[in-house]
């Protein structure tokens, strides 16, 4: 029994035996640096590997909602269409417009695809697995998540093409919107925590009552609070509805415009990899990071449940992209200041309700209702004066 | 309810993401190099000639009037006429084209070289594989490639081919009339006239004799 139990907690830590079991074929002092390299790796190999698994699922996910089977050509069940596509974007002219920038030009797809990657650094992907665990991890994430803002600009403003300057326009006013509601969103899970750090917060949500988990996601303000934060994150990595800053039928393609090859190809990762992270976070702030989802599922490895948590998020976001058309630029203002901003300000009250009226019953009613009743209300406010239904023109009847 | 609408729109497209696994009759696409869909009759992409008869030379309709050739908008027709002529379809002599090119890379298939042709010689084809290595003479159709024949004509667009035919053949019993009509009327007038010097030969002969 206690073998098999040893078998499980082994699986459970196989890739941090292995990084110490490597490591120490190096001398002491080497050991952290070794470390960390080794660390650093297998975040570099693991999610770039999902990258290319998910642009094919995503491809064939939505030709599947649109009642089409996806590409089905390269390989068995084209699942070797990433091979394809890579050896097409590094075959590919790289081209740089004569009176672009040429070091900004340069310089952007390499910021972003950094940027998005130190996010990784304070993700806690399974139990004792995070690359720096920060004590500020998660405003470290929020920080560093902020520059890739940067990058889409300098890639908007060196390109001198005025698709990708209005794409990066778009894109700085979405993010820096989106911002906002998504900060004061994940700060309810530090006010429950009282902890910054990523691994607190996963640690603050791995008990069990009966079998179920003690997840933020379960609670009112939780529940609240992970809608919204998952709403601004879909803003946040332009990922449909909220593709403004790449919208193929109005900016060719965005900030991005003029890139082509292998620079084209960083921005796509670069996309992927932020939506990942931030998909990530949401995991763990409100879904538990890497704990099972019944006390009963324990003995599965804690790095199997955060990947199979960030596949179902992917899932769900190609869901959300088959499904839902692009908004427009005033929508998509008013939805984030007088929509998001609201709820999420009403959710810290409500958070901090949850905190100081102690247990039992009566907090989740009143919890529940304040946010039912603030969402209801504020849905009616902002859909008074949509005109929503069939559309008619002043001038063309 | 805010969020109402796009709780609908997810569940349509779930129900769109299972239902292609397990009906066939939802796919709005075939798998194209194995699967193929038969064109639709009015299905028109590049121009080529029609000839009646099995030898694809002497039996092309174009009489080389060039119509086609000032009136395509990209002007992609070359046409050279030939020095002597042949029979057409009513058996009347024609000059015909010893050279007809059509450079299918700039053809636009907008049909007008079809519309103006008052020969019935040059249709629209619904063949679409014409991909070749080939860029430039690979592309440029001489004579003998555009030539087809009536029948195929008929099996890519049978209503159309079957209008052009029983045009053709009032036109050629038109014209066969005529000559009978013609013919009658120059025997007629023969006859007249070979009546009529039948009295006048005979003083005629006098003199001589």
């Amino acid at each position: 029994m206690s073998q098999q139990a040893s078998f499980w907690n082994n699986l459970d830590q196989v890739f941090v035996l292995l990084q110490h079991r490597i490591a120490g074929y190096f001398p002491v002092w080497l050991q952290p640096v070794v470390e960390t390299i080794l660390a650093v790796v297998g975040i570099v190999a693991a999610f770039p590997g999902i990258f290319a698994l998910t642009t094919v699922l995503e491809r064939k996910g939505l030709g599947r909602m649109q009642n089409r089977l996806g590409p089905n050509r390269v390989g068995p069940l084209g699942i070797l269409q990433p091979v394809a596509d890579g050896i097409k974007s590094l075959t590919k002219e790289d081209i740089v417009p004569l009176s672009a920038d040429a070091a900004v030009h340069f310089l952007a797809p390499v910021v972003l695809v950094i940027a998005v990657f130190m996010g990784f650094a304070v993700l806690p992907i399974g139990r004792n697995m995070v690359l720096a665990n920060l004590d500020a991890g998660l405003l470290f994430f929020f920080a560093i998540g902020a520059s890739t803002e940067l990058s889409i600009f300098m890639a908007g403003w060196s390109s001198r093409n005025k698709y990708s300057l209005l794409g990066a326009m778009r894109a700085v006013a979405q993010m820096i919107s989106y911002e906002v509601p998504l900060l004061l969103s994940s700060v309810v899970a530090v006010m429950i925590t009282g902890s910054l750090s990523t691994v607190k917060i996963v640690e603050a949500q791995s008990g069990f009552t009966g079998i179920f988990p003690h997840w933020y996601v379960f609670t009112p303000w939780g529940f609240a609070g992970f809608v919204l934060f998952v709403i601004a994150a879909l803003a946040e990595t332009n990922r449909s509805p909220f593709d403004l800053p790449e919208g193929e039928s109005e900016l060719v393609a965005g900030y991005f415009t003029e890139y082509s090859g292998f620079k084209f190809a960083l921005f796509f990762l670069g996309e992927y990899l932020g939506m990942f992270s931030i998909a990530g976070f949401a995991i763990t702030l409100f879904l538990g990071g890497w704990g099972a989802p019944l006390s009963v599922l324990e003995f599965v490895p804690s790095w199997a449940w955060f990947f199979l948590k960030l596949l179902a998020a992917i899932a769900f976001f190609i869901w959300l992209r088959g499904t839902l058309p692009r908004l427009r630029q005033d929508q998509l203002m008013n939805f984030a200041w007088k929509f998001m901003l609201p709820m999420t300000l009403l959710n810290l009250v409500v958070a901090g309700a949850w905190r100081f009226l102690g247990d039992g019953w009566p907090r989740w009613v009143i919890c529940s209702v304040v946010l039912l009743a603030a969402y209801v209300l504020l849905g009616r406010v902002l859909m008074r004066n949509q005109n929503l239904g069939a559309r008619s023109y002043r001038y063309a009847d | 309810m805010l969020g109402e609408g796009m709780l609908k729109g997810l569940a349509e497209t779930a129900k769109n993401f299972a239902g292609s696994f397990v009906s066939k009759e939802r796919m709005t696409t075939v798998q194209y190099p194995e699967e193929r869909i038969a064109p639709i009759e009015n299905t028109r992409d590049f121009p080529f000639l029609v000839y009646d008869g099995s030898d694809a030379m002497a039996g092309l309709r174009c009489v080389a009037c060039q119509i086609c050739e000032k009136e395509c908008p990209p002007k992609c027709i070359y046409i050279v006429k030939s020095t002597d002529k042949k029979p057409d379809f009513v058996g009347k002599m024609q000059i015909y084209p010893t050279r007809f090119d059509i450079d299918i890379s700039v053809c636009m298939s907008c049909q007008i070289c079809v519309e103006v042709c008052p020969f019935e010689a040059i249709k629209m084809d619904t063949e679409f594989e014409l991909s070749t290595t080939d860029r430039f003479g690979g592309l440029l159709y001489d004579r003998e490639q555009l030539s087809k024949s009536n029948e195929h004509y008929h099996k890519i667009h049978p209503t159309e081919a079957a209008e052009v035919d029983a045009r053709l053949a009032e036109e050629k019993a038109k014209a066969e009339a005529k000559a009978k009509a013609a013919a009658e009327a120059a025997a007629a007038k023969a006859a007249a006239a070979a009546a009529a010097a039948l009295p006048k030969e005979a003083p005629a002969k006098e003199p001589g004799a």
